[in-house]
């Protein structure tokens, strides 16, 4: 092994402005352990006083080779590392894996599954931007609202404890449909929070929307346009509050969203402000979704018929031989998929959040790759914060929506 | 497949002699190398694949003819289709021309590729490791590349093992 070295400014070269070789402007580093950096983000600043040149992330700390366990694990394992890549988004992660999975393979997915996997998405959706909401307001010095969202979050995380035993590594959409049936108490927990969330979000922007300073602090700060968005392969709240309805629910609906009549909200700023503005609309909207889910969640299966693919039920393991031998082979050998590839996507808290999937024709992924909204939004970093104070940085962090178990799997 | 993509692929197929692809109703392209720099261009420029939304590779490895694919997905905002081209490499240390200066967000995709693959892209402006410790030693997706275990360390061989094992000493 190679003995450590330093990492010189020569190396950075290519990187770093003509004046910071000068000497004339200073390099710091942000992180890896400041708190605003919602987890384990390194930023490497070049600063001229206090404004920011030119802002180099770092990124790789939370690596955890979850694409290369993958590959060494059936395809009903490989779900389990899913949850952990974007720990604020578990339900939208097993949702896309299975969707991918699905599509390889041609299972069908019976209309009870999808309403409930609609339900669960939009739920995670709104828990996901109750902490952000949180978190990025508390950047802000807004210490009040992260205690009302984390109040709210919490009937939502009891409710996936309720379907699926935990609170946020799931695992509850499978391939093929959902784990088991929802408990009785499901609908009334989840017509609960619908019902209370209209009021509660309008609580929140009573306390941000028009504070004179939250809107000094968010306003025109972190600009980007829908042309430089799309050249950076953005999407989700950041593309939208340039004013671009890109909405992967609606471009290309999945898991039934099509039969869903909801509203793509945009603002026209593309600042800070603007992707506060289209997050907090968008829960309304996840809640509207909810509410019409729920009203017409069907009865039925909620796993496909297909023994090849999915599990049978306990209650026939006693009785037919045939879905013993079904049992077993799953559950040791699992399922062959063919040797081809697929890519899915879908809209995630976060942006677009796709799942590459090819198969071998044996029982285990032969390659995954997760192609995640937080990097894509790490990577405009450099354009967000230029000519910025490095007190607006934290703001614009937060305004992101990073998660760094997403950006480094 | 809608009326574009049918035109696309056929376009490709006398221009750049490049063979096509159809699973589940995604058009994959597969493109030899040289080509892939003048494709990615004309793909933006006359039909309208505006966004780059992931580019990633396969190893294929024991083959060696080709070991690799690298993979890039486009999507069109104006027609609404996914568009995915492949680029067949040979060896185990290929070279492949980045796209980085048609498309900007391929800098740090083609990094993370490089990163976990160790396949070059001629002309990249950052050529660092991205997700793995920049002393790194080895392309972690390899398929040649064990899947990671930890030597168990004693009383009697903890020196020994301690001085091979790739952390950060201090």
């Amino acid at each position: 092994m190679t003995e450590l070295r330093p990492v010189t400014v020569d190396e950075l070269r290519h990187l770093v402005s003509e004046r910071a070789l000068a000497g004339e402007t200073m390099l710091l580093n942000m992180g890896p352990q400041h708190p605003s950096t919602h987890g384990v983000l390194r930023l490497l600043l070049e600063l001229d006083g206090e404004i920011v040149v030119n802002c180099i992330p770092d990124i790789g700390f939370l690596h955890t080779g979850i694409e290369k366990n993958m590959e060494a694990k059936t395809y009903q394992q490989a779900e389990v590392m899913t949850d952990r890549i974007d720990y604020m988004n578990n339900m939208g992660n097993n949702l896309t894996y299975c969707l991918a999975v699905e599509k390889l393979v041609g299972l069908d997915v019976p209309p009870r599954a999808q309403a409930l996997r609609v339900i669960l998405a939009e739920l995670q959706r709104i828990s996901s931007h109750l902490l952000w909401l949180g978190t990025s307001s508390l950047d802000l010095a807004a210490m009040s609202v992260f205690l009302y969202c984390m109040r709210e979050r919490e009937l939502i995380l009891d409710v996936f404890e309720m379907v699926s035993g935990q609170r946020m590594m799931t695992t509850y959409i499978r391939p093929g449909g959902v784990w088991r049936d929802v408990p009785v108490e499901f609908e009334a927990a989840v017509r609960h929070i619908v019902n209370i969330m209209p009021a509660r979000i309008d609580e929140y922007e009573s306390m941000l929307t028009t504070n004179m300073l939250f809107l000094e602090r968010t306003q025109g700060i972190g600009v980007i346009s829908t042309e430089d968005c799309k050249r950076w392969g953005l999407s989700g709240p950041v593309i939208r509050a340039t004013g671009l309805p890109y909405d992967l629910r609606k471009v290309r609906p999945y898991s039934g969203y099509e039969q869903y009549d909801f509203e793509i909200p945009t603002a026209t700023t593309g600042d800070v402000y603007g992707r506060y503005l289209v997050r907090v609309e968008e829960m309304r909207q996840s809640v509207r979704i909810i509410r019409q889910a729920l009203d017409r969640l069907p009865y039925g299966p909620v796993r496909s018929n297909n023994r090849k693919f999915v599990p049978p039920p306990r209650s026939e393991l006693g009785v037919s031989m045939e879905a013993l031998i079904h049992h077993f082979k799953l559950w040791t050998e699992g399922f062959p998929a063919p040797k081809e590839y697929v890519y899915v996507a879908t809209e995630g808290p976060r942006g677009e959040l796709g799942v590459y999937l090819e198969g071998d024709g044996g029982p285990k992924p032969y390659r995954v790759h997760y192609n995640t909204p937080s990097f894509a939004n790490l990577q405009a970093m450099p354009i967000l914060t230029r000519n910025h104070f490095i007190a607006d940085l934290v703001g614009i962090i937060g305004s992101v929506d990073i998660v760094l178990g997403d950006a480094d799997r | 497949m809608s009326e574009h993509l049918e035109k696309v692929v056929q376009d490709f197929q006398e221009r750049f002699s490049a063979n096509s692809h159809r699973y589940a109703g995604e058009t994959t392209l597969i493109l030899s190398r040289e080509h892939l720099l003048e494709a990615v261009q004309s793909l933006r420029d006359e039909y309208g694949f505006d966004v780059l939304i992931d580019a990633t590779a396969v190893d294929y490895w024991p083959e060696q003819a080709p070991r690799f694919h690298v993979v890039y997905q486009f999507y069109s905002m104006t027609h609404n289709l996914l568009l995915r081209l492949r680029v067949p490499l040979d060896g185990n240390a290929p070279h492949i021309d980045t796209i980085e200066g048609i498309f900007p967000n391929a800098n740090w995709k083609e990094r993370e590729i490089w990163d976990m693959f160790g396949i070059t892209f001629d002309g990249h402006s950052d050529p660092r490791r991205i997700l793995m410790p920049y002393d790194w030693q080895g392309h972690p997706l390899r398929k040649d590349y064990p899947l990671g275990y930890e030597e168990p360390q004693f009383s009697f061989n903890y020196e020994e093992i301690d001085r091979r094992k790739p952390y950060a000493k201090e």
